[in-house]
């Protein structure tokens, strides 16, 4: 399947600029016909923007690109979806209150003149689906669809507009184990007649699993390409992170003491009020870690929710270290000292247009320690913010510089620190590494444990399973709403979690 | 072909803080000449008398202040209530129900001792222009109703509730204007420079821009009202009761532009008249955004104004330019500050392809 | 009290209902177009006062009111043209420019009148259009004689309507429109020009806006005042919100707003004894009303006032 001499694409010596990040240092990517070429690194490596220059997103500074042996100028994804390049981004590009034909048909010239011609485009697509195997009701709302539904919609639209070459960005994030299946059996079916697929992962398993070659992309640059079949995860591993990527955590052996957050019977409605979350229990006790895995879209943004006091739930009760939590309100989730660490970090968490100091004292700014009469006590606060910048050794100009300023790893660190700060009994963190470089990981992991250490509950949402596995005393499996069944972290077995996670009881 | 694409740049030095507001001005009296010179006024000389007509003579100068105190108030007003992005477009109104609740009580209130009426008259003033922000605030928070609109609303209620009640009961005995009654000596704001219309209004004024700066840097109010315009959703994370923020900086932003009214009808008019405000509370949202929501930046972008309104008047006397060319010039500044600020955060890029 | 039910009274009053309801018509759907495309377009109320300036003018020199009524879309084009510059493609804050505009237009709409007219103890005034009555559907009793005896221009704010529905739900344009106003990264990656929409958005937003203003100079009244606009604009911003975006509901809102300024109108005619002012205000206090009812399940656009730029992500 590699061996057609001319490449259908080639990027060359591709460097792209933001601010003061090179995203893409002289990179050189080819793809040839017929082949699943995986581009893999982890996240900032740079390979969303790689693929984003040749969907025509972004402009490159610097480099050449040749499509079918032609030379493309690309200022915008027209000319290169003329060309045949396609890209599925990470986030859907769909508009949800509109059908799946709308959505399929924008911007086609479908009809002649101005009307639309919903009818042949109905048509059209029909039989597409028939080809591919995609059943998906042309009519349905898009927000009415599931994500593996959506994501069908999203591969029907590329192949509605004869894309030979299809982009798709970690398109298995928020898939469950079927759906993973399912996608694998289409993208092997597209590249049966004559496309090619870019897949862009950090998951060295579906990695090894689909693709037929491998672009390895480290901190902007092209460390290695090999074929899949000459390599091992161990390889890739390293090749990825430019070091062993075993973790080293030392977590030490800890009597879970006493309950510190009890959930009973809860039940929630998501934002379009069909239930997200069904008659959930759940318990964390002192000195333990309690991982909840799941794929993304179980409910586990509404379970975060509840807790910090984003979402009333329609039943059920909370207690932290026996006291009960009134819902609906986030003053009482901070009274009863529950340290929140939102997923959406830059948009719940963290005012990014102020200062690190001005987020430090977000939940405190109105404590006796920090102002008299409504009067803030200037020096005593930056004192504070200060002391927490270098406890969490975070990365900024000062503690007046504006937060947006900060990376990925530095802005969990700003907020880590304050909700860390006043030793919470219980501490909430969700998808707390989701988008973080390894060291930022690594650093995050440690707190988590030290946490632990110092004797809070800790109750961990994340997709992420190794981290789940790395760090947990106890796993819940959280599916539709519902907790599929727990085990302790050294008896737990990946087959058991992918099991549950994908909604087969046990 | 030349494409040019904004990119963000890495932010300026302290310094374009001040330059770029200054240069904003100097770039819009340039570009006003265009209307200037198309309405036959000399270059030169229509400039000298705007300016000598703002600046020139003591009386002059003492005017320039007089009709920047309610430019001023207004200005701080738009300038607090942005900073929350509450979008309080209703100053106008707010300032119409302060110099209307300060006529019922500038009027009623002989039986009251002296030194009492000016202290009752300001605060009443102050309330009704809270009040009237309040309303919006209300509907807003609770029951999502866009703020642009509904304080656009209100301004038009407002002022038919005026012509209501200066037709009214309000209307002066005997008059068939819609004019109040001259309200009484006690409650006459007094006038500080003799030969002059300088009052204690401009006093106040001065005042505000210090309490309001005080309330922005150093007070935990003023904390939760830029967390709360900056990000309400992260705000709400944090445990501010975002509500009670909102309410309470559109009490604080209406009573601003209510003492604008106050000081309209205690210094200047004596009387509630339907014109009584030429539009001071729109002006406001153009002060308060060439003063970049900064209570300093408010009080030289009024004081800028103020320049160009008192000024047009000798200009359109002695050049035949209408004195509108005030409202154009108001305009226009507010596009190129616009402008101008946006070149703090981006610059063009050429992109030869 | 028995004149309310006078078929006279009701027949005036429908004609006037439709009357006052053109202008807003007009900005009501000009509204819709930019909103549907994520543009907020504040500038409604100054771009309607140079729209009536401007028709009054051009008539008034040219002596021909359709070229003031082209000259008031012109004007109100080359607005829409400056919003765009400001609020698309430089990504200002749609608010701001917007309140700029009104402010810059409503100044320079007064300049111009002054410097070409002065200030004449007389207003100078023009032939204004006169009523066409359509010759058999007038005849329909009741409803007949207010409907069909209308201004050129209430037939043309009638036949808009459809013609803006069916663009928005039935034509190529229309998806692009919609989806650059739901989701402008969406449309970009489809090949949509979103800047390039929105523009044409806002310039066809503002012609029609222009000539809604015109309609008060040119038809409603023979005169230019000040005040002529008198929140129209505003109110036109809330018709769209009322409506749900869409330009059936919205011409209805405007329907509603047209027959409380006509009711009020025919009430003070008749020496009903509440104060002139408490009737302005009504209307005023009914659109807050129907907001508040509205807003709570509003679909609004969900581009709606965020500037697009690409390269605002940074790898």
């Amino acid at each position: 399947m590699v061996d057609t001499p001319q490449p259908l694409v080639k990027m060359s010596a591709i460097t792209k600029y933001f601010l003061d990040v090179t995203a893409n240092n002289n990179v050189t990517f080819d793809l040839y016909s017929g082949e699943i070429c995986a581009l893999l690194g982890e996240n900032g490596a740079g390979k969303t923007t790689l693929m984003n220059i040749l969907f025509g997103y972004y402009a490159c500074d610097e480099g050449e690109i040749f499509i079918k042996g032609e030379k493309a100028d690309l200022s915008s994804p027209k000319d290169a979806i003329a060309r045949g390049v396609g890209m599925i981004h990470q986030h859907f590009a769909l508009v949800p209150s509109q059908t799946v034909l709308e959505n399929i048909v924008i911007g086609t010239d479908s009809g002649k003149g101005l009307f639309l011609d919903l009818k042949t485009a109905r048509r059209k697509l029909l039989a597409l689906e028939e080809q591919f195997g995609l059943q998906i009701d042309p009519e349905a709302r898009v927000w009415t669809l599931s994500v593996g539904e959506q994501q069908k919609v999203e591969i029907l639209k590329s192949l509605y507009r004869d894309v030979d070459i299809l982009i798709m960005d970690e398109p298995t994030a928020v898939l469950a184990p079927t759906e993973t299946e399912d996608l694998f059996k289409t993208l092997k079916s597209l590249v049966g007649q004559g496309r090619s697929v870019v897949f862009i992962s950090h998951k060295l398993n579906e990695v090894m699993d689909i693709s037929n070659r491998i672009v390895v992309l480290r901190g902007g640059q092209v460390v290695a390409e090999r074929n899949t079949a000459e390599t091992t995860i161990r390889e890739l591993a390293n090749l990825m992170v430019g070091r062993e990527l075993l973790e080293d955590i030392d977590k030490k052996q800890l009597v879970p003491g006493q309950p510190v957050l009890e959930i009973q019977n809860l039940d929630a409605l998501n934002d379009k009020n069909l239930p997200s979350l069904k008659n959930l229990n759940l318990v964390v006790r002192q000195n333990e870690i309690l991982g909840m895995a799941g794929i993304s879209g179980n409910g586990q943004r509404e379970l975060s929710e509840v807790l910090f006091g984003l979402r009333e739930p329609t039943c059920g009760a909370i207690q932290i270290n026996n006291n009960p939590l009134k819902f609906g309100s986030p003053t009482a989730a901070i009274k009863l000292k529950m340290g929140r660490i939102p997923e959406d970090r830059m948009e719940t968490g963290l005012l990014m247009d102020l200062s690190v100091e001005e987020n430090m004292i977000l939940e405190d700014h109105a404590s006796a320690e920090f102002q008299t009469w409504g009067i803030m006590k200037s020096k005593r606060i930056h004192r504070y913010s200060d002391q927490l910048i270098g406890a969490y050794n975070i990365a900024t100009a000062g503690r007046d510089a504006v937060t947006k300023s900060l990376s990925g790893g530095n802005l969990q660190k700003v907020m880590l620190a304050r909700e860390l700060a006043g030793k919470p009994a219980v501490v909430i963190a969700s998808q707390p590494t989701r988008g973080l470089d390894v060291g930022a990981m690594e650093y995050i992991h440690q707190r988590i444990l030290q946490e632990r250490e110092r004797g809070a509950g800790v109750l961990l949402i994340s997709e992420d399973l190794d981290e789940v596995f790395l760090l947990s005393d106890r796993i819940v499996v959280i599916y539709e709403g519902e907790i599929m069944g727990e085990v302790s972290g050294e008896n737990a077995s990946r087959e058991q979690i992918g099991l549950w996670m994908s909604g087969v009881k046990q | 072909m030349i494409r040019l694409r904004l990119q963000k740049r890495k932010p300026l030095p302290a310094w374009a803080k001040i330059v770029i507001p200054v240069a904003a001005i100097l770039v819009t009296l340039i570009l006003s000449a265009i209307p200037i010179l198309i309405a036959g006024g000399h270059f030169w000389k229509s400039y000298y008398y705007l300016f000598y007509g703002a600046l020139g003579t003591r009386f002059n100068l003492l005017e320039t202040f007089v009709k920047a105190s309610p430019l001023l108030l207004t200005g701080l007003a738009v300038a607090f209530a942005f900073r929350a992005k509450f979008w309080n477009i209703g100053a106008e109104g707010q300032l119409l129900a302060g110099a209307l609740a300060a006529t019922v009580a500038g009027v009623h209130l002989g039986g009251v001792p002296t030194p009492l009426v000016l202290p009752l008259v300001i605060v009443a003033g102050f309330l009704a222009g809270g009040l009237w922000a309040v309303i919006p605030a209300i509907l807003k928070t609770k029951l999502k109703v866009d703020d642009v609109v509904s304080t656009l609303l209100m301004n038009y209620v407002m002022i038919h509730i005026m012509g209501a009640l200066l037709f009214g009961p309000l209307q002066q005995p005997g008059s068939s204007w819609p004019r109040s009654a001259a309200i009484i000596k006690a409650a006459c704001y007094p006038i500080l420079m003799p030969r002059s219309r300088f009052h204690m209004g401009i006093l106040i004024a001065l005042f505000a821009v210090f309490v309001i700066w005080f309330i922005n840097q150093k007070t935990t109010f003023g904390y939760r009202s830029k967390a709360v315009g900056v990000n309400i959703r992260a705000a709400h994370f944090g445990g501010i009761n975002t509500t009670s923020v909102i309410v309470w900086t559109a009490l604080i932003s209406g009573g601003l532009a209510g003492l604008a009214g106050v000081g309209e009808l205690c210094a200047i008019q004596y009387r509630l008249i339907m014109d009584i405000s030429p539009g001071y509370g729109y002006s406001g949202i153009v002060i308060a955004m060439l003063g970049n929501l900064h209570p300093v930046g408010v009080l030289f972008s009024s004081l800028f104004f103020s320049v160009i309104i008192v000024g047009a008047q000798t200009m359109s006397r002695m050049t035949g330019v209408p004195t509108y060319i005030a409202e154009v010039i108001q305009g226009m500044s507010l596009m190129v500050m616009l402008i101008f600020l946006l070149f703090t955060e981006y610059k063009i890029k050429v992109m030869k392809k | 009290m028995s004149e309310l039910l006078d078929i006279a009274f009701i027949s005036g009053l429908i004609g006037a209902t439709m009357r006052m309801a053109t202008p807003i018509i007009f900005a009501t759907l000009g509204e819709i177009l930019s909103e549907r495309a994520g543009v907020l377009n504040l500038g409604i109320e100054g771009i309607m006062l140079m729209g009536a300036m401007t028709g009054f003018l051009v008539t008034f020199s040219s002596g021909s009111i359709w070229l003031g009524v082209l000259a008031a879309a012109g004007v109100g084009m080359l607005l829409g043209l400056l919003m765009a510059f400001l609020a698309v493609y430089l990504g200002l804050s749609q608010h701001v420019s917007g309140l700029g505009i009104t402010l810059f237009a409503t100044g320079l709409a007064m300049f111009i009148y002054r410097l070409h007219f002065g200030s004449p103890t007389v207003p100078p005034i023009i032939q204004p259009f006169k009523q066409i009555t359509i010759p058999l559907l007038s005849k329909i009793p009741v409803i007949g004689p207010g409907l069909f005896t209308q201004y050129s221009l209430t037939y043309i704010a009638w036949l808009l309507i459809p013609v803006i529905s069916i663009l928005l739900y039935r034509t190529k344009i229309g998806l692009k429109i919609r989806t650059v106003g739901e989701n402008p990264v969406v449309a970009d990656t489809v090949g949509v020009n979103v800047l390039l929409t929105r523009t044409l958005c806002l310039v066809a937003g503002g012609a029609l806006m222009g000539v809604g203003g015109a309609f008060l100079t040119l038809a409603h009244q023979n005169m230019f005042l000040i005040d002529v606009i008198g929140g129209r604009g505003w109110v036109a911003i809330a018709m769209v919100i009322f409506g749900n975006w869409d330009p059936l509901k919205g011409a209805c809102g405007a329907l509603i707003f047209g027959f409380l300024d006509g009711l009020q109108l025919r009430l003070q005619g008749m020496g009903i004894a509440i104060s002139f002012h408490v009737f302005l205000m009504i209307p005023y206090l009914l659109t807050i009303v129907a907001l508040i009812s509205v807003s709570r399940k509003a679909s609004v656009p969900a581009g709606l006032l965020k500037p697009y730029r690409r390269e605002e992500k940074g790898g």
